[in-house]
């Protein structure tokens, strides 16, 4: 058999883990079994978690199989337990939509174990409170040469650039998590209306500041990276600063605002 | 204090320690030494710490001056390093007197060659390491690889020279493998029986486009089975990745924290380093281990690496 991993995998055979709802339990020996279910039997207990290995020094912590608010709401719960509490021989957390990759030092920590304690975690994330997150202003200028995209993305949708703007500036949106590159904050969700598929081939650079929007998420670029998502504007204030107290402009679980700027005030704001 | 002075700066030479952990949450990938077991021993060999911060260089090294001298050594592969106008070899430190050049050509062997400095390479911390991550221009020296002119300052150190070589059997081990050994991915039921197959029979060339952020392989493609939608999440280091077309690429050191594309499989935290030794062209292929088989490799190759064997000291050196 060609996808062994230490006779634990998931014996799921065809049912992927974001496509069913699994809840892991233990047997009498100790050795953690699979109960493979059906949605139907699913029960929103606090420890309906199911772990993944993902690596030989990481694990993928499932919270939810769907993007929701639920399921975001969860991992802030438990990245703030595992932030408050942090267990000895982690490296680092990767929260995402709906889980979390917990990467360890494999010579301190085995996946048992930390599936173990993660339990203890997972029982008190019910009754872990989540601060509310903060609500930020991201001026932005629309169209011309900062939102290349702009008018493409006018007529996908059969409506005027003017109202595509006044759409993307009218949602208050969560920070679902910070990923791909330093400050990058998945913003959502995009108004219905503006839902726009990537670019068939990526830009090889975005400039900073980039705002884009790809399927029901929307997003800025920190830094010149390739990209595939369409780009509708720019902002002028550094999403990501090294010098600054507080590194990232954005944290999971805030709320961030558009607001439309003239081509004239991002200049001034630029060189402020 | 003492410095280095950059004359070439060769292909892409980085101030490179073992990396920064605990920022996934800000979306900061570790980055660190690509080869970190060569940064480790290099570091050994001139009696730093093993995270100190020394030169990581890729594939064609620079030209270095030290107005002030130095006790250095190299690490990883062989550059075809010349101090003035003597060959020095990997892994044997030495003492550069003040105004000496050194000069590093095209790699002999693998991709990356390490010169670690006694006192390590002083550059200001960002995150709480001295890596550079190239990609967002953070950390390191100014963020970026070197260029000529620069001028590296050197962290205090004894000058305590001990005549130091590498221990034959950690040679040995550090030589460069090209199978890579890993555990299954996340996604692997994504993948029929048959893609499985041909994945772990296949050879794939390292592609001439890969960077530190990750190597994208040449080779047979691997087809999903159906069409799933992938929710992005957190993707391991050394995850070996398959976008819609197919063709996989290994995701490295400055890799991107969350991605989209199902994972078929990991190369092993001992096989990393091999990856960072990696160059265009190369060819590769896979070996499927279980995460016990992994954990024993990497316990192995540490118990190696913390021998007093290790590193042979020949005494104090006149």
């Amino acid at each position: 058999m060609l996808c062994k991993q230490g006779g634990r995998r998931f014996d799921a055979g065809h049912v992927h883990p974001l496509s069913s709802w699994l809840t892991l339990g233990r047997s009498p020996l100790g050795e953690s079994h699979v109960l493979y279910n059906s949605r139907s039997m699913q029960t929103r207990t606090t420890d309906a978690a199911q772990f993944q290995r993902a690596s030989d020094q990481s694990l993928l912590v499932y919270l939810g199989q769907r993007i929701t608010l639920e399921a975001h709401e969860r991992v802030r719960k438990l990245l703030r337990l595992l932030e408050r509490k942090p267990i000895a021989g982690v490296r680092n957390l990767n929260p995402a939509y709906c889980s979390i990759l917990v990467s360890f030092d494999a010579l301190k920590l085995n996946h048992r174990d930390l599936e173990e304690i993660l339990r203890g975690y997972l029982d008190r994330l019910d009754a872990t409170p989540i601060p509310k997150g903060r609500e930020l202003q991201i001026p932005t200028c629309y169209g011309g040469e900062f939102g290349p995209d702009l008018h493409e993305v006018a007529a996908l949708h059969g409506i005027t650039p003017a109202q595509v703007i006044e759409l993307h500036a009218s949602v208050s949106y969560i920070v679902y998590f910070l990923g791909f590159v330093p400050g990058f904050a998945y913003l959502g969700e995009l108004p219905e209306a503006l839902a726009t598929p990537r670019l068939d081939s990526p830009r090889r650079s975005t400039p900073p500041g980039s705002v884009g929007i790809a399927g029901k998420q929307t997003g800025v670029y920190p830094f010149a990276t390739p990209g595939g998502w369409r780009l509708i504007g720019r902002t002028p204030i550094a999403m990501f600063r090294p010098g600054r107290k507080v590194v990232s402009l954005l944290s999971i679980g805030d709320r961030a605002r558009f607001t439309p700027i003239s081509a004239a005030r991002f200049a001034a704001m630029e060189h402020a | 204090m003492s410095t280095i002075q950059v004359q070439t700066p060769g292909l892409q030479t980085t101030v490179q320690d073992l990396g920064r952990n605990g920022f996934g949450p800000l979306g900061v990938s570790p980055s660190g030494a690509a080869d970190p077991i060569s940064l480790r021993l290099g570091n050994r060999l001139v009696g730093n710490v093993e995270d100190a911060a020394g030169l990581e260089m890729l594939l064609l090294g620079g030209t270095l001056v030290f107005p002030q001298g130095a006790i250095l050594a190299l690490a990883g592969s062989d550059f075809g390093a010349i101090l003035d106008d003597l060959r020095i070899d990997v892994g044997t430190p030495l003492e550069v007197r003040p105004g000496q050049t050194i000069r590093l050509g095209p790699t002999r062997s693998g991709a990356r060659c390490y010169l670690c400095v006694q006192g390590g390479i002083a550059v200001k911390a960002f995150l709480g390491s001295a890596s550079t991550h190239i990609l967002s221009g953070l950390g390191g020296f100014q963020g970026r690889a070197l260029r000529k002119g620069d001028v590296l300052r050197i962290g205090s150190a004894s000058k305590d020279f001990r005549r130091r070589t590498i221990a034959p059997r950690a040679l040995e081990h550090l030589s460069p493998r090209k199978v890579l050994r890993v555990t299954a991915g996340p996604q692997v039921d994504w993948f029929s029986e048959s893609s499985l197959r041909s994945f772990y029979a296949g050879i794939y060339r390292v592609g001439e486009q890969s960077n530190r952020m990750g190597l994208r392989l040449e080779g047979a493609a691997v087809a999903q089975q159906g069409a799933r939608q992938m929710i992005t999440e957190g993707v391991s280091l050394g995850a070996v990745q398959v976008p819609a077309g197919g063709t996989p690429i290994i995701l490295f050191v400055e890799q991107q924290t969350t991605g989209g594309y199902p994972k078929i499989a990991n190369v092993i935290a001992a096989d990393i380093h091999r990856v960072g030794q990696l160059r265009p062209r190369d060819e590769i292929r896979f070996e499927l281990v279980t995460c016990d088989e992994a954990r024993s490799l990497l316990v192995e190759q540490e118990n190696m690496l913390a021998s007093p064997e290790l590193i042979l000291e020949r005494g104090a050196w006149i």
